[in-house]
């Protein structure tokens, strides 16, 4: 049981890991505002929650503390940080930063 | 360009109502837990600041239609008060009371005079936060 248990925190936490360097990877990559916030809210937020996830279900099965905190910090960044990196796309959108110069599609220029 | 602020303040409800739930949460889990006044007002300002973020200022102050330097007054009453109760049992000033009693729904609960006290520090924390930033706010 305690060994079934500690492979699946191992797998969440790896993987939780993985996604946050993803993450970082990409702000460093990508080309320009817009795709750098897609690769950070996104692959940040998931990678967050997994380590929170790994978090909450070790001192659940190993040490049988349950801990509703860590449960609700995982729904408030499920909740919150998309609705961060969406402001952010938006400020940058309306302050005028421009688009990659490959990019094909801009539904929003005729609204202004 | 009108802006459309939907999301953020669809969320901002949302997450005002978890935030000032962790900050009781905080507030009441300082006697045995990291926590107290302290964080508990901090946050709970917290919580305010979000919507004052979210919405505009006026129809923060309709909602919550309290002058935080009064709030500031019964705070440091209530620390005050809580010390100075102790005189009145002929013991020093800030010695604090407690005891397990019956409450007719919740049981059988330990109260403790600091408690009391820092329901005044949590209530000087959210008056202080919220009168720094409303009048840094109003000020144009």
């Amino acid at each position: 049981m305690t060994a079934t248990a500690e492979i699946v925190i191992i797998i969440f936490l790896l993987l939780g890991v993985f996604l946050t360097l993803a993450a970082a990877f990409g702000v460093i990559r990508l080309p320009d505002v817009y795709t750098r916030n897609h690769a950070a809210s996104k692959s940040a937020t998931l990678g967050v929650m997994l380590i929170l996830l790994a978090c909450f279900l070790y001192f659940y099965l190993i040490e049988g503390h349950f801990s509703s905190r860590v449960l609700l910090g995982i729904a408030f960044i499920f909740i919150t940080a998309p609705v961060g990196g969406h402001l952010i796309s938006r400020a940058a959108y309306n302050s005028g930063v421009k688009l990659w110069e490959k990019s094909v599609r801009d539904d929003l220029k005729n609204k202004k | 360009m009108k802006t459309n602020d939907v999301i953020l303040q669809t969320t901002s409800k949302v997450v005002f109502f978890m935030i000032v739930l962790f900050a009781i949460h905080l507030f009441f889990a300082g006697h045995y837990n990291p926590g107290g006044g302290f964080v508990g007002g901090l946050m709970t300002s917290g919580a305010i600041v979000l919507l004052l973020l979210a919405f505009d200022i006026k129809t923060v102050v309709k909602g919550f239609p309290i002058d935080y330097i009064i709030l500031v007054g019964i705070g440091l009453l209530f620390a005050v008060g809580t010390a100075a109760g102790s005189l009145l049992f002929n013991i020093p000033f800030f010695t604090h009371a407690f005891g397990d009693v019956t409450l007719p729904v919740l049981g059988k609960t330990s109260l403790h005079t600091a408690m009391l006290f820092d329901t005044g520090v949590y209530l000087v924390v959210i008056g202080v936060t919220m009168t720094i930033i409303q009048t840094i706010g109003e000020s144009e």
